[in-house]
This record gives structure tokens, C-alpha cells and sequence, in this order.
């Protein structure tokens, strides 16, 4: 009974393919740009909580 | 380059944490009285607006936006000033963020025990103070992009995204389950009904516990535990993609709430097939959180911030790991409606959003007050009692959803329940009840405990309102063009919130469009009919009093609960159902098919006091509803009201639907006057009673 929402909907067969079509070029480009990402930024970026006000070193133990 | 000296804002941070520890004690004591009504229901000692389904929606919300809330705004204020470098863009914006915020809190606080609620769980707060929200998130956004905007560090760092996806898609969430027709100033209708509500509902549901208790969590993951830890994150790469796969991903999972209830199949497949997706993003943050320890965990052992946040992350990875396991159709038949979703949801609650907050606290209140932390004894007093109290709160709701669950499933080998009376399933899960008190009590402990050492801390230390520091000012863009697409992203903060609201948006239209569409092509059920005025009454005094939080009106299609409950429920049956009230735990039998099976009379004396219908009931007793009269001046406005949604009343029916209750109402007075109960047909147990005596009737074919 519950399939007859599903075959009743205009056009269902679009719906997993849309998500497909957004989803694999999505997770494509992200892979890309962590890849092409260069060390210099990744180490600012991970640095940058660390540096967040003059006295740190002082702070911590 | 010109270096600026400016200071950060310590005020608003602080404030926030004060209120954040008042809310945590406050909301963990009242989920302790709950969770004793459970097994000793006189505690509400008769009075109605303390009584478990009043009070345990008060529990929830306390907990999650006052405590939690608070805990957010504490650690993102502070955080946020320092990554990027500025001081918040307005203090006034702040102060109204944090006033406005405690007035919702308050007025909370006062409308719940009053019976003033919309029933849907974690948004019950009704029409006007949904519009305060909306209000007091604008101005959060506001001052949040303000500080990006003038910030002086030219990128982005992760927190931020993470902090940015929460106010984009919690703003969305709020503001779609929010859709009301108002009654009057205090009582509105969903826009939505039935099926559609429910899914709205839990398309929240899921996504509150994502942007609301996840999201700014990681985000003060990615900065705080670094910080404790003073080391960098293990890998910068890996936040990246658990950011955008998360807030891809987990929109789309929130029907899995909903799994073998009337929900179309094609939307409650796609909530399972995200949940299991969702395993990767969730695993990878965790593991990019513990592996940010990776060489220090000697540090673990001695720093008591260190060990809260392990275990906040460890409890994080567990919750996430559970969670797309219950959304496995096998898994969630049986554990659905029990406690363990209970279970499951406090070892999110008490570990990864309890402990992250306690560890970001220990950490906090000796910075702001420039001194060392009053007692680490008492701090890892603090650890190993809270840690000791979830232990004893989870594996207790474990062994009862289990017990409960394989009690409602066994049949004899005659082929009848082996437990037809539902109260036995429940009687035999009361002394684990009791033990998840006596856990939420020890972690309850721990948090006084914490109060005490975070007060003392700053009594001996002063505290510094203004943080003067200096950096370098923001260089107006020198955009080269070999910068790869993200960086040049990360730098432009509306983009970027643009891009995120679009990922999150892509799965909510995905999955609420075409449940919408159903409105034409759903299968209507000629005998579903609109409540009658005194039905509708009887509806609302069962909203007013919070049956849903312990009785589902949703019978799924196993032979255990057709054999129990009468005939599964069809998606058809609750088109008039604004709000749904499929409800989500099963403290009580569902009610689905309850109507026409007892007469007037046993639920006269059921509401009046359980246990002489029920012997050992831990169903409080609803003595004030044979007493207080039904609102019928109220009649007229909820059916025109109803009329606006759509509800096919005929015309006029406003003008004459008192007189229909009242034609309704005296025969069932007559009814239970013949029985030899007094009762007065202006009462609101006649309403209820009515309400009751319908439900389920509509397709009901054998008696």
C-alpha cells in the first residue's frame, strides 16, 4: 500500500537521481580541493587557535 | 602593516557561562523529578503544573536551550572574538542576545507548566515566544557576521564554518516547524497535518539534535581542544571534509524517526540510507578529535579539561555510531517506542554536549578570571561521579527498552501475547527506572559540585572584562589567482553561508517537497471525518496535559501491536491532525485504536485516578479535569481556525458548534449520570472523554 505514494508522486524517478547527480560531483570537488590544498595554509589553519592572543604561552601550564 | 590594538569582549562570555551552569542545575533537577515521577507519580503532589507531561518538556528544553543554548553562545563568543581576531561586532547586539535569550528562557519556563504548548517535541514553545526566537537568532546572526566581516584574520578557521552552518540551518529548522495558524494570543494550529506534521516535525527533530546540539559543538571541538591540548588539530584536511559532508548529509536523515509509522516508504528508506552515510562525517570528526591527542595523552591522565573532552568525544563517536544503527529497519522495530532512545539520547546529552561543556567551563572560568582553577580534586571528583552517573543512566535504559521490547513481542506458542497488559511491561522495567534516577542524581552531583569550584574560582581571581590585545590589520584583498576555489570561499563569509544554507536546503526539499504533493494524492479515507467541536476541545485538553510524551497514537503494522493495539494506522486517518500526535515513547499503550474500547465510565474513573482501573498504574491521576469547566468561548476561534487549514467544516460552523458540543457533551454526561456518577456535562473530562471514545473509530470495521 505504502509503494502507491511513491508511484502516485509525478516524476519519482527523478529523485534518486538528482541526489545522485548532486551528490558524487559534490564529494568530487571536496575531495579535489582538500588534495590541491597547500601545506603553507593547512599549517596557518591549524596554527590559528593556538596563536589567538599574545600572552598564550604563558596561560596554559 | 599597521598593527591595531583592540580588546576582546570577556563580559559576554561570561555572563553566558553563569547562565549556562544556573540553567544545567535547574534542568538537570527537574529531569531528576521526572525521571522519579516515572516510578512514584504522587510526586507531583497533585498539582496539575507539575505533573509529568507538563514538567518533562520543561526538562528538555531547559536542558537543551537553556543549558546547552547558553554553552554554545559562552564558548562561540569567546571563541570566535579570538580566531578572528575582533572584538564581536556590536556590544549592545550581545546584550540583547543575551537578555533576550534568558526572557525566552523564562517565558518558557512559565507557559510549559501551564498546559500552553504545541506538543511537537523540543519546539512546544508556542507562537509568540517561535517569534521571539526567530527575532533573537537574527540579532545573533547579525552581531556573528558583523565580527566576520570586520575580522582581522584574513582566513576563516573551521570553528567559524561550523558556527555559521548552525545559525544558517537552525534559523531554517525553527522557522519551517514553526508554521502556525494562531487560535488566540497563546494557542495555535500546525500549518501542517498528520503525516506531513510528523515529518516536518522530525525533519526538525533530527536536525535540532545536528545544528543545534552537534554543529557548534564540533565547532567549539575544533577550537577548544586544540587549545586544552596545546597542539594544533590532527588534520586540517579532514575538518574540511567532515564540515561539508556533515551538513550535507545529515539533513536528510531525520525520517528515520519515523520508520513503520504511515510515513511514505520511498522517505523513510532515504532517512536510512543517509543515517548509515552519516556514519563516515560523525567517525571522521571523532577520530580527527582524539587524534589531535595523538603524543600527549599523558596529558589526559593530569589535565582534567583534556579528560572531560575525551570522553565528550568518545560519547559523541558512540551516539553517532547508535544512531544509524537504530535507523536500520530490523534494529528500530524493536527499539522504537522504548527506552532505549532515552538511552540513546543521554549519551549525547550527558556525555558529548555535558562533558564538552563541563571541560570548556574548567577551562573558561580560570581564563576569564585570570587565575588557576579553585580545586582540581574537585574537578575530577566532578569526572569520575559524572562519569560513574551516565554509566549508571544508560546501561539502566538499555536493559529496559530491551526488557520492554522483547516483552511486547513474545507471543505463547498458542499464538497469543505473552504480555496482553501492557502496565505488566512496564511494572517490569521500574526498578530500572529507579537506577537511571539514582544515575542522573550522581551526575547531577557532579554539576553542583562544579558550580562550587567554578564560583570559588572566581572569588579568588579577578576578573577581566576587556582583553586588550593587538594584530595586525586585514589587508584588503591581495587575490591572487592561483588561490583554489575554497580559500578564495572561506574568505567571503555570505558565500560561504550561502553555500551552506544551499547544502542543507537540497535535502530538506528533497524530502518535504514531495510528502507536500501527497496533500493530492494521498489515498483519502471517505469515513475519516473532522473532529467534532467537543472532540477538538477533548484534542486540545490532551495536548494541554502532554499525553503524547508517554502515549503514541501510531500503531505500526506488526502482528505484536495489531494484536494489541487493534488494526496499524493508516497515513489517511490523520489528515484533520494538526499537530500530529504520533508521540515518540510508549511509557504508556498507544491510543490510536483506544477509542470505543472501554466505556465512558472506566475512563471517568481512569482520569480521576488511574490505579482503581488500573491497579499499580503509574499514570498520575487527572483529578482537576472533573472540575475545571471546558473552554467553550474558545470554540468558535478553533474551528475557524481549523476552516483556514483547510479542515471541511461546513460554512457558519463556528456560530453553531457550541451547541453541537453541547448536544455531545450531555449525552455522554447522560451516559455515565445513568452510571451513577454525578458528573456535569461542562467539564472538561467530558471533552476528553469524547476526544478518546473517537480516536482511531474512523475505519473501524469489527468491533
Amino acid at each position: 500500500m505504502l509503494s502507491q505514494y511513491l508511484s502516485s508522486i509525478d516524476g519519482v524517478a527523478a529523485y534518486p537521481i538528482f541526489s545522485l547527480l548532486i551528490f558524487v560531483p559534490f564529494f568530487i570537488a571536496v575531495t579535489i580541493w582538500i588534495f590541491k590544498l597547500d601545506k603553507k595554509y593547512l599549517n596557518h589553519m591549524s596554527e590559528l587557535p593556538l596563536h589567538d592572543s599574545p600572552e598564550q604561552s604563558e596561560l596554559r601550564n | 602593516m599597521e598593527v591595531q590594538k583592540f580588546s576582546y569582549d570577556n563580559r559576554i562570555v561570561r555572563d553566558f557561562t553563569i547562565a549556562s551552569v544556573v540553567f544545567a542545575i535547574v534542568g538537570m533537577l527537574v529531569g531528576i523529578i521526572v525521571a522519579s515521577q516515572i516510578f512514584t507519580p504522587e510526586l507531583n503532589a497533585g498539582i496539575q503544573y507539575i505533573t509529568f507531561g507538563r514538567i518533562r518538556p520543561l526538562h528538555t528544553n531547559a536542558v537543551i536551550f537553556a543549558f546547552v543554548g547558553n554553552a554554545i553562545f559562552a564558548g562561540v563568543y569567546y571563541s570566535m572574538q579570538r580566531v578572528l581576531k575582533a572584538r564581536m561586532f556590536s556590544d549592545l547586539l550581545s546584550r540583547i542576545h543575551f537578555w533576550g535569550w534568558q526572557l525566552i528562557i523564562l517565558s518558557a519556563a512559565i507557559t510549559l507548566p501551564l498546559g500552553i504548548t504545541t506538543s511537537k517535541e523540543y519546539a512546544e514553545l508556542e507562537w509568540p515566544i517561535d517569534i521571539a526566537i526567530t527575532l533573537i537568532w537574527v540579532v545573533f546572526a547579525i552581531n556573528m557576521f558583523g565580527t566576520i566581516i570586520k575580522r582581522r584574520e584574513k582566513h576563516i578557521y573551521v570553528a567559524v564554518w561550523f558556527y555559521i552552518a548552525t545559525i544558517v540551518t537552525v534559523a531554517m529548522l525553527h522557522i519551517v516547524n514553526s508554521l502556525e495558524l494562531p487560535v488566540s494570543f497563546l494557542k495555535s494550529y500546525s500549518l501542517y497535518a498528520g503525516v506531513q506534521d510528523a515529518l516536518v516535525q522530525w525533519w526538525y527533530g533530527h536536525n535540532a539534535v545536528a545544528f543545534f546540539l552537534t554543529t557548534p559543538y564540533l565547532g567549539l571541538m575544533y577550537y577548544f581542544l586544540p587549545k586544552a591540548a596545546n597542539r594544533p588539530v590532527y588534520s586540517y584536511r579532514l575538518s574540511i571534509v567532515h564540515f561539508w559532508a556533515l551538513i550535507f548529509i545529515y539533513i536528510w536523515a531525520g525520517p528515520h524517526h519515523l520508520l513503520y509509522t504511515a510515513l511514505p516508504d520511498w522517505a523513510q528508506s532515504l532517512g536510512t540510507v543517509f543515517s548509515i552515510m552519516l556514519i563516515a562525517p560523525s567517525w571522521g570528526g571523532m577520530i580527527n578529535g582524539l587524534l589531535t591527542l595523538r603524543g600527549a595523552w599523558d596529558k589526559v591522565r593530569e589535565d582534567v579539561v583534556l579528560k572531560f573532552m575525551v570522553v565528550a568525544v568518545t560519547a559523541y563517536g558512540m551516539a553517532t555510531f547508535e544512531g544509524p544503527m537504530l535507523s536500520l529497519k530490523n534494529f528500530n522495530a524493536l527499539m522504537h517506542y522504548t527506552d532505549w532512545i532515552v538511552s540513546h539520547v543521554h549519551v549525547g546529552a550527558l556525555g558529548w554536549n555535558g562533558f564538552l561543556t563541563f571541560g570548556m567551563f574548567y577551562y573558561l572560568v580560570p581564563k576569564l578570571y585570570r587565575t588557576e582553577l579553585y580545586s582540581k580534586k574537585m574537578a575530577n571528583f566532578h569526572f569520575w561521579i559524572g562519569t560513574l552517573g551516565i554509566v549508571f543512566y544508560v546501561s539502566s535504559m538499555y536493559w529496559a527498552g530491551l526488557t520492554q521490547t522483547l516483552m511486547w513481542k513474545q507471543f505463547t506458542p498458542m499464538g497469543t501475547l505473552q504480555y496482553p497488559n501492557f502496565l505488566e511491561t512496564t511494572l517490569q522495567i521500574i526498578p530500572m527506572h529507579m537506577i537511571r534516577a539514582f544515575g542522573g542524581l550522581l551526575y547531577f552531583t557532579g554539576v553542583i559540585v562544579m558550580a562550587y569550584n567554578l564560583v570559588k574560582t572566581a572569588k579568588q581571581g579577578s576578573f577581566l572584562a576587556n582583553e586588550e590585545t593587538e594584530a595586525p590589520a586585514l589587508q584588503k584583498a591581495e587575490l591572487s589567482s592561483k588561490e583554489t576555489f575554497h580559500k578564495m570561499l572561506e574568505k567571503r563569509p555570505i558565500q560561504f553561508a550561502l553555500l551552506a544554507f544551499v547544502a542543507v536546503a537540497i535535502g530538506g526539499m528533497i524530502e518535504l517537497v514531495p510528502t507536500f504533493m501527497i496533500k493530492s494524492n494521498i489515498p483519502t479515507i471517505a469515513s475519516v471525518r473532522p473532529y467534532t467541536p467537543l472532540e477538538l476541545q477533548g484534542r486540545d485538553i490532551y495536548i494541554r496535559e502532554g499525553c503524547n510524551n508517554c502515549h503514541s497514537q501510531m500503531v505500526r503494522p506488526f502482528r505484536s501491536e495489531t494484536e494489541r493495539f487493534g488494526e496499524y494506522s493508516k497515513a489517511g486517518e490523520y489528515v484533520y491532525d494538526h499537530p500530529f500526535l504520533w508521540g515518540s515513547r510508549r511509557t504508556g499503550p498507544d491510543l490510536h485504536r483506544v477509542g470505543g474500547k472501554y466505556p465512558n465510565l472506566w475512563h471517568y474513573f481512569h482520569m480521576e485516578n488511574p490505579r482503581s482501573m488500573s491497579p499499580g498504574s503509574i499514570m498520575p491521576p487527572y483529578p482537576w479535569l472533573l472540575t475545571q469547566d471546558i473552554d467553550t468561548a474558545s470554540t468558535a476561534a478553533k474551528i475557524r481556525t481549523m476552516q483556514a487549514l483547510g479542515v471541511p467544516y461546513p460554512k457558519g460552523f463556528d456560530v453553531t458548534a457550541n451547541e453541537i458540543l453541547q448536544v455531545q457533551a450531555d449525552s455522554i454526561a447522560a451516559d455515565l449520570q445513568r452510571n451513577k456518577v454525578p458528573a456535569e456535562s461542562n467539564k472538561e473530562i467530558i471533552a476528553l472523554i469524547g476526544y478518546l471514545q473517537r480516536l482511531g473509530t474512523d475505519i473501524k470495521v469489527k468491533q
